[in-house]
C-alpha cells in the first residue's frame, strides 16, 4: 500500500454531519460522550438521530490509549506484568493469568497443581465481582442510582478485601507469574475465601429478588438491543455477550486450560440476545462460579509449591517462536499474542481484547432503537476503557 | 400482577434499610477520618528503604545494585552509586546509595522492585495519606525520606519480616562462620607460610574497582 492511498483514507472519512433522513428530515448529531456519565470512561458515540430514533451510530475511542503493547515490547516479560493489571481494571488477576499462560507456553513452565487452583479460585472471585458491578452499572444506567450498584459493590468489598490479603492491592494485583502464583496464600485466607463464598448464594439470591421481575427492568430491557447469533458469530463476539445470544460458547469447556476440565459447571445460554438475556446471563455465571469455588476449595491440596522451580523472576530468555494464550475472561475471549526472538523481551506483543470487539456491533444493536436505550445497550456490553483502548 | 416484581425489591430494600440499624453486617461503611478500618497485613503502596539498627545510613541494607532500578517498569527508581564502601549486615565493605530517589508519582505499586532484590533492602510501605500541596518536590523521595528501621517493617509487615530477619540472621551466622573458618584457615596458612615462604597468600575477595559507566548521570 502506497502512502498515497492512505491518505487517501484519511481524505475520504468524515465525521458525521447533519444529513437528511430517508422522509426528508434533518437529522439531529448528537455526541455521547466522552464526558458522559454512561461511558465508562471517557468514550464518545457520535448518534445521528431521526426524531428519537437512532438511524447512525460511530464509536469513537482511543482517549484512554497508553501505548500498552509497544511499551510491553520495549520491556521484559515481567516487567509487562503490571500494566496487564491495568487493561481491564475491574479484573487484574484474570489479565494476569492471560499474560501469564501466553508466556509459559512461549517458555515451556509447567504450572505446579496448588497454583493451578489458586488461579481458578481467584479468576472465579475477579467473575463473581465482575459481574456483580457490571449488573449494578447497567441498573445504573437505567435510572436505578445507587441500590443495585451500592449492593453490588458491598459485596465487592468482601472480595477485594480478600484480594488485598492475598496481594497486597486491591485492583492492581500482579499476582501470577510465569509458572505459578507470587506468594503463598496467608494463613486463614481459604477458611475466609469459604465464608465469603458461602455468603454469595445469599447476595445474588437478593439481587435477583430486587431485580429481575421487576417490571421496570422487564420493560426496558426485553426486546431491546437485539444481538442475532450469526452476526456475534462472525463479528467475533466473546462472553456472555455471545452466550445470551444462544450459541455455546465458553473458553473453560472449549479449551480446558489450567484445570478447568476437573470442574463440573453449566454453561447458561440466552434465547433472544437482549438486554435482559445479558443481565440474566452474569446472574446464572455468578451461581455457576459459587459452584467452581466451592469444588476448588474442597480440592485443593493443602501443601506444595506454588511456582515452577525451573521459572525465575527475570533474566530469562525464551527460545524464539511464538505462542497464544487465552482465557475466559469475565467479559469474553482475553488472548494475549506473543512472539519472542530469542531475546529478554517480546519482538510482538498483542492483546485481544474481548472489551473492544464487543464494540464492534454496537451500531447494529443500536439502529432503530430509541436514544435513551443506546446507554443501556451500552452498559450491557460491559466494557472497560482501559481494555478498549489500551 | 403489575407491580409484583417491584414490592419485592422495595421489600428487599426496605429490609437493608431497617437492617442497617441493628445489623453490623449490613452496615458496611465507616467514617473514614475518625473511624479507620484495621489495616490488612499484605497491604502495600511505596518502596521504603529498610536499615538495621538506628542509624539510617549506616544501617542501610541496600547496596546500589541498581537491579530495581533496571526492572522497575515506570522507571521510577534513581540510584547514585557511592565512590567509597560502608561494611553491611555482616561486616562486608559494600557500596551504599549517595542517591535514591523514587518518584512515587510515576510509581505503580507493583513492588517488582521488592521481588527481584537479592538484599532484602527494598520492601514496601502501607502508609496512604500522603498528599502533598508541592506537586513535583512534594512526591519526590529521596534517601533520606524512604529509609525506615527495620522496626517499623516489623511493625506494618510482622509475617512477612519475620521471614525476612530469620533469613538475614542465618545468613549472617554462614557468613561469620565462613570468616572464622576463612581466618583459621588463613591462620594456618599463614603458619605455613612462616616455615616455609614462597608466594604471597591469596588475596581475600579483592575489592572490585567501581564501575566506570554511570547510568543515568
Amino acid at each position: 500500500m502506497s502512502p498515497n492511498s492512505i491518505l487517501g483514507e484519511f481524505k475520504t472519512y468524515r465525521p458525521p454531519v447533519m444529513d437528511v433522513s430517508e422522509e426528508g428530515d434533518e437529522l439531529l448529531e448528537v455526541a455521547m460522550g466522552p464526558h458522559h456519565p454512561s461511558t465508562h470512561g471517557v468514550f464518545r458515540m457520535d448518534v445521528a438521530l431521526d426524531g428519537e430514533r437512532v438511524v447512525k451510530l460511530k464509536p469513537v475511542f482511543g482517549y484512554l490509549h497508553r501505548n500498552h503493547e509497544k511499551i510491553a515490547e520495549k520491556a521484559s516479560y515481567l516487567a509487562s506484568m503490571p500494566y496487564t493489571d491495568r487493561l481491564d481494571y475491574f479484573c487484574s488477576l484474570t489479565n494476569n493469568w492471560a499474560y501469564a499462560i501466553a508466556v509459559e507456553k512461549l517458555a515451556g513452565f509447567e504450572v505446579p497443581e496448588r497454583a493451578e487452583y489458586i488461579r481458578v479460585i481467584t479468576a472465579e472471585l475477579t467473575r463473581v465481582q465482575n459481574h456483580a458491578s457490571a449488573i449494578g452499572f447497567l441498573l445504573q444506567e437505567m435510572g436505578a442510582s445507587g441500590t443495585p450498584l451500592m449492593y453490588a459493590f458491598r459485596e465487592r468489598e468482601k472480595i477485594l478485601d480478600l484480594f488485598e490479603e492475598l496481594t497486597g492491592s486491591r485492583m492492581m494485583c500482579n499476582y501470577m507469574r510465569f509458572g505459578g502464583c507470587r506468594v503463598e496464600l496467608p494463613a486463614g485466607w481459604l477458611a475466609k475465601v469459604s465464608t465469603i463464598v458461602d455468603g454469595l448464594p445469599r447476595f445474588i439470591d437478593e439481587t435477583e429478588a430486587l431485580l429481575t421481575s421487576n417490571e421496570i427492568l422487564m420493560a426496558r430491557s426485553q426486546g431491546v438491543g437485539v444481538l442475532k447469533p450469526d452476526l456475534a458469530v462472525n463479528a467475533g463476539i466473546t462472553g456472555p455477550m455471545l452466550r445470551a445470544t444462544g450459541v455455546n460458547y465458553d473458553i473453560r469447556k472449549v479449551d480446558h486450560y489450567g484445570i478447568y476440565d476437573r470442574f463440573s459447571f453449566r454453561v447458561p445460554l440466552g434465547d433472544h440476545g437482549d438486554i435482559y438475556d445479558r443481565y440474566m446471563i452474569r446472574v446464572l455465571e455468578m451461581r455457576e462460579s459459587v459452584g467452581i469455588l466451592k469444588q476448588a476449595l474442597r480440592d485443593i491440596p493443602a501443601s506444595g509449591p506454588i511456582i515452577d522451580p525451573k521459572s525465575k523472576p527475570r533474566g530469562f530468555r525464551p527460545k524464539p517462536g511464538e505462542a497464544y494464550g487465552r482465557i475466559e475472561a469475565p467479559k469474553g475471549e482475553l488472548g494475549f499474542y506473543l512472539i519472542s526472538d530469542g531475546t529478554g523481551n517480546p519482538y510482538r506483543y498483542r492483546v485481544r481484547p474481548p472489551s473492544l470487539i464487543n464494540l464492534t456491533v454496537l451500531e447494529d444493536m443500536c439502529l432503530g432503537q430509541n436514544v435513551a436505550d443506546v446507554v443501556l445497550i451500552f452498559g450491557s456490553v460491559d466494557i472497560v476503557l482501559g481494555e478498549v483502548d489500551r | 400482577m403489575l407491580g409484583e416484581g417491584m414490592l419485592k425489591g422495595l421489600a428487599e430494600t426496605a429490609k437493608n434499610f431497617a437492617g442497617s440499624f441493628v445489623s453490623k453486617e449490613r452496615m458496611t461503611t465507616v467514617e473514614y477520618p475518625e473511624e479507620r478500618i484495621a489495616p490488612i497485613e499484605n497491604t502495600r503502596d511505596f518502596p521504603i528503604l529498610i536499615y538495621d539498627g538506628n542509624d539510617p545510613l549506616a544501617g542501610l541494607r541496600c547496596v546500589a545494585c541498581q537491579i530495581c532500578e533496571k526492572e522497575c517498569p515506570p522507571k521510577c527508581i534513581y540510584i547514585v552509586k557511592s565512590t567509597d564502601k560502608k561494611p553491611d549486615f555482616v561486616g562486608k565493605p559494600q557500596i551504599y546509595p549517595a542517591r535514591f530517589d523514587i518518584d512515587i508519582s510515576v510509581c505503580m505499586s507493583c513492588q517488582i522492585c521488592v521481588e527481584v532484590c537479592p538484599f532484602e533492602a527494598i520492601k514496601m510501605d502501607t502508609e496512604f495519606e500522603l498528599s502533598t500541596t508541592d506537586r513535583f518536590g512534594g512526591l519526590l523521595y529521596d534517601r533520606n525520606q524512604l529509609s525506615k528501621s527495620n522496626e517499623y517493617y516489623n511493625r506494618i509487615h510482622p509475617t512477612e519480616a519475620a521471614e525476612v530477619d530469620a533469613r538475614l540472621a542465618e545468613e549472617k551466622a554462614k557468613a561469620e562462620a565462613k570468616a572464622k573458618a576463612a581466618a583459621e584457615a588463613a591462620a594456618a596458612k599463614a603458619a605455613a607460610a612462616a616455615a616455609a615462604p614462597k608466594e604471597a597468600p591469596a588475596a581475600p575477595a579483592a575489592p572490585k574497582p567501581v564501575p566506570a559507566k554511570e547510568p543515568g548521570a
